[in-house]
C-alpha cells in the first residue's frame, strides 16, 4: 500500500515548533509528578495491587465449614501436575481415616514444592473434593528450598475454610452450560 | 615558577575534580530523577545507609529524594567484577577508558569558575589560546570512544565506534566555526578577558544568538547526548562502545561522558552566558572580598547547573536522530550557518569600526 504523505510546510519544517511542543508536554509531565503526585509508579512492599477474583495465585489445601480436611487423598491433583510439584503420601491401609464423616481417607502427608509449581491451575480444576483452590498469595519467600516445600499442615493453615462441598452443584452447572454449549454452524 | 603558585594551582585542581566528579555523581541521579518525573514515575528512593531511618523527617526525605543513590552505584562499581572478555586488544581496551575521561576533566583547566579569592585567580589556567585549547583537547574526546570501539573486536562496539567519529569530527567543524564569531566581537582567545567583555557589554548570546544555538546543538552531539546519542544507541547497538567492558571501566565512560556535559554547559556559561558574573549588584566587576568570591563561584555552578539540567531534560524530549539526518544537519545546515554568521557578524563589525 501506498500512502501519500503530505509534503511538510516550512513551519513544520523548521523544527523549533516541535522543540517547543517537546517541552511543553516534558515540563508538563515534570510538575505534574514533582508537585502533583500524579505519578503511575506503585510502591509495591507498601502498597499492593487489588489481586482480580480469578487469580491464580499459590494452590492451597482448603477445610469444609467444620474445619476438616477435604482432600480424601485420590492423587489426581499429584497425577496431572506438569511440573511434578505435588506430592501426597497415602494413609495406606491400616493408616489414619479422615476426619470427616462421608468420606473414607485423608493424606497422611501432602507436599507441594511451591519452586516448581508454574500455578497452572489443573490442580483445582481436576480435585473432585473442591479440596485444593489457586488462592491470591503471589509472593511466596523463602530462606532455603527445603522451606519452599509447603507440607500438609502449612498448606491447610494457609488455605482456610472454604464453605461446604459443592461439588455436584458446581457439576451440575457444568453440564448443563455444556448442553447449551452455543454450537454454530 | 614559585612555590606559591604551584601550591595553589594543586589545591585548585584537586578542589575542582572532586567538585566536578561530585557533580557527576549528582548528574547521574538528576538524570534518573528528572527523566523519572518526565515518565511519571518516582525514580531512586530507596537506597539508604541503615542508620537514616531514625533520623526523623530529614532521613526518609533525603532517602526519598535518591540522595545516597550516587554513593550505592559508586560502590556498585568499583566492587564489580571488571571483565576483560578474551577477545580484545588488551592494551587499547584499558587505554580507552583513560582517554576517554582525561579530556573533558583538561577542557575544566581553563574555565574561570569565579573572579578571584584574596588573590587567587578562580581559574587553574588562565591560557591567552583558551579556547584553542578546549577545542584541542575536545577533539582527543573522540579517541577514547573509537579506541573502545576498536579495541572490544566485537561489531556493536565497532559500529559504535565509527559512528562517534563520524560524529563528533562532523559536529567539531560547526561547532567550532561557531564561536569564531565570538571572537570577532570580543577580539581575544581568553576566557577571562570574554567574561570582562561581556560584563562590560552584556551577555554575548543578545550579540550572537545563531552561534549560541548552533554551539549548543554541537555540544549536544560532541557529548553523545540525546538526540544525538548514536555512537551508544541502546536500541540499536546493544550498548555502543562500551558493551564489552564491565565495573569500573565502564564507569569511566560514564564518568567521561558526564564531565563532558559539565564541561561543555561551562564553556557555554562562559562563551555566552557572562560566566560567573550578573549584571547586577556589583556581581560583574572581580570580586573584592571573600564573600563575594564566593558567591560568584555560587553564581557560575548556578548557570552551569541549569544548563546540565537542560542537557538531561533534552534527552527525554526526542527521538533519537537517524544517521543520515545527523550527517545532513551537520553538514548542509550547520556548517553553512555558522559561516554565513562569521561573514555577517564580520561584516557588521566592519561597517561600524570602518
Amino acid at each position: 500500500m501506498i500512502v501519500n504523505r503530505k509534503p511538510l510546510t516550512f513551519w513544520e519544517r523548521l523544527y523549533l515548533p516541535a522543540i517547543a511542543g517537546g517541552f511543553k508536554v516534558t515540563a508538563r509531565h515534570l510538575f505534574r509528578s514533582l508537585f502533583g503526585g500524579k505519578t503511575v509508579t506503585m510502591e509495591y512492599p507498601e502498597q499492593k495491587w487489588a489481586v482480580p477474583p480469578d487469580y491464580r495465585g499459590a494452590p492451597y489445601l482448603v477445610r469444609d465449614q467444620d474445619g476438616n480436611t477435604k482432600c480424601v487423598s485420590c492423587q489426581l491433583c499429584e497425577f496431572v501436575c506438569p511440573p511434578k510439584a505435588i506430592k501426597i503420601i497415602p494413609p495406606g491401609p491400616a493408616g489414619q481415616l479422615a476426619d470427616r464423616p462421608n468420606a473414607e481417607k485423608m493424606p497422611q502427608e501432602f507436599e507441594i514444592n511451591m519452586l516448581r509449581c508454574i500455578y497452572c491451575g489443573y490442580c483445582q480444576e481436576v480435585c473432585p473434593e473442591e479440596a485444593i483452590f489457586l488462592l491470591k498469595d503471589y509472593s511466596l519467600t523463602g530462606l532455603s528450598r527445603d522451606e519452599m516445600i509447603y507440607d500438609k499442615k502449612k498448606l491447610l493453615a494457609l488455605g482456610g475454610e472454604h464453605g461446604g462441598i459443592q461439588k455436584w452443584k458446581h457439576k451440575l452447572e457444568e453440564a448443563k452450560e455444556q448442553e447449551a454449549f452455543p454450537v454454530k454452524f | 615558577m614559585n612555590r606559591d603558585f604551584i601550591i595553589f594551582s594543586v589545591v585548585k585542581i584537586a578542589i575542582v575534580i572532586g567538585v566536578v566528579e561530585t557533580m557527576v555523581a549528582y548528574a547521574v541521579l538528576a538524570e534518573r530523577k528528572i527523566s523519572a518525573w518526565i515518565q511519571d514515575r518516582v525514580g531512586p528512593n530507596r537506597a539508604a545507609p541503615p542508620f537514616m531511618r531514625y533520623i526523623p523527617i530529614v532521613g526518609p526525605a533525603l532517602t526519598r529524594l535518591g540522595v545516597f543513590q550516587p554513593l550505592a552505584d559508586g560502590l556498585k562499581f568499583l566492587l564489580k567484577e571488571d571483565f576483560t572478555p578474551a577477545g580484545v586488544r588488551k592494551v587499547y581496551f584499558w587505554l580507552a577508558p583513560a582517554i576517554a575521561v582525561i579530556p573533558s576533566m583538561l577542557v575544566i583547566a581553563v574555565i574561570p569558575f569565579g573572579s578571584q579569592l584574596g588573590h587567587q585567580q578562580m581559574v587553574i589556567s588562565d591560557l591567552n589560546v583558551g579556547i584553542l585549547y578546549t577545542f584541542g583537547i575536545v577533539s582527543l574526546g573522540v579517541y577514547g570512544i573509537v579506541l573502545a570501539g576498536y579495541a572490544a573486536n566485537s561489531k556493536y562496539p565497532f559500529l559504535g565506534g565509527i559512528r562517534s567519529s563520524a560524529q563528533m569530527i562532523s559536529y567539531e567543524i560547526s561547532m567550532g566555526m561557531s564561536v569564531i564569531p565570538v571572537l570577532l566581537i570580543v577580539g581575544s582567545l581568553n576566557l577571562s578577558h570574554i567574561i570582562g567583555w561581556q560584563a562590560q557589554h552584556g551577555w554575548l548570546v543578545f550579540f550572537s544568538p545563531v552561534s549560541f544555538i548552533i554551539f549548543l546543538i554541537a555540544s549536544f552531539a560532541e557529548t553523545n547526548r540525546l538526540p544525538f546519542d548514536l555512537p551508544e544507541a541502546e536500541t540499536e547497538l546493544v550498548g555502543g562502545y562500551h558493551t564489552e567492558y564491565s565495573s569500573m571501566k565502564f564507569a569511566l565512560f560514564f564518568l567521561g561522558e558526564y564531565s563532558n556535559m559539565i564541561a561543555s554547559a561551562a564553556m557555554m556559561v562562559t562563551l555566552f552566558f557572562g560566566g560567573w558574573t550578573l549584571p547586577f549588584w556589583g556581581l560583574d566587576q572581580p570580586a573584592a572580598n571573600l564573600a563575594m568570591g564566593i558567591v560568584q563561584i555560587l553564581v557560575f555552578l548556578v548557570k552551569m547547573l541549569l544548563f546540565v539540567v537542560l542537557f538531561i531534560w533534552v534527552r527525554w524530549m526526542f527521538p533519537r536522530f537517524r544517521y543520515d539526518q545527523l550527517m545532513d544537519l551537520g553538514w548542509r545546515r550547520f556548517v553553512p550557518l555558522a559561516l554565513a554568521n562569521i561573514l555577517v557578524t564580520a561584516v557588521v563589525l566592519w561597517m561600524r569600526t570602518g
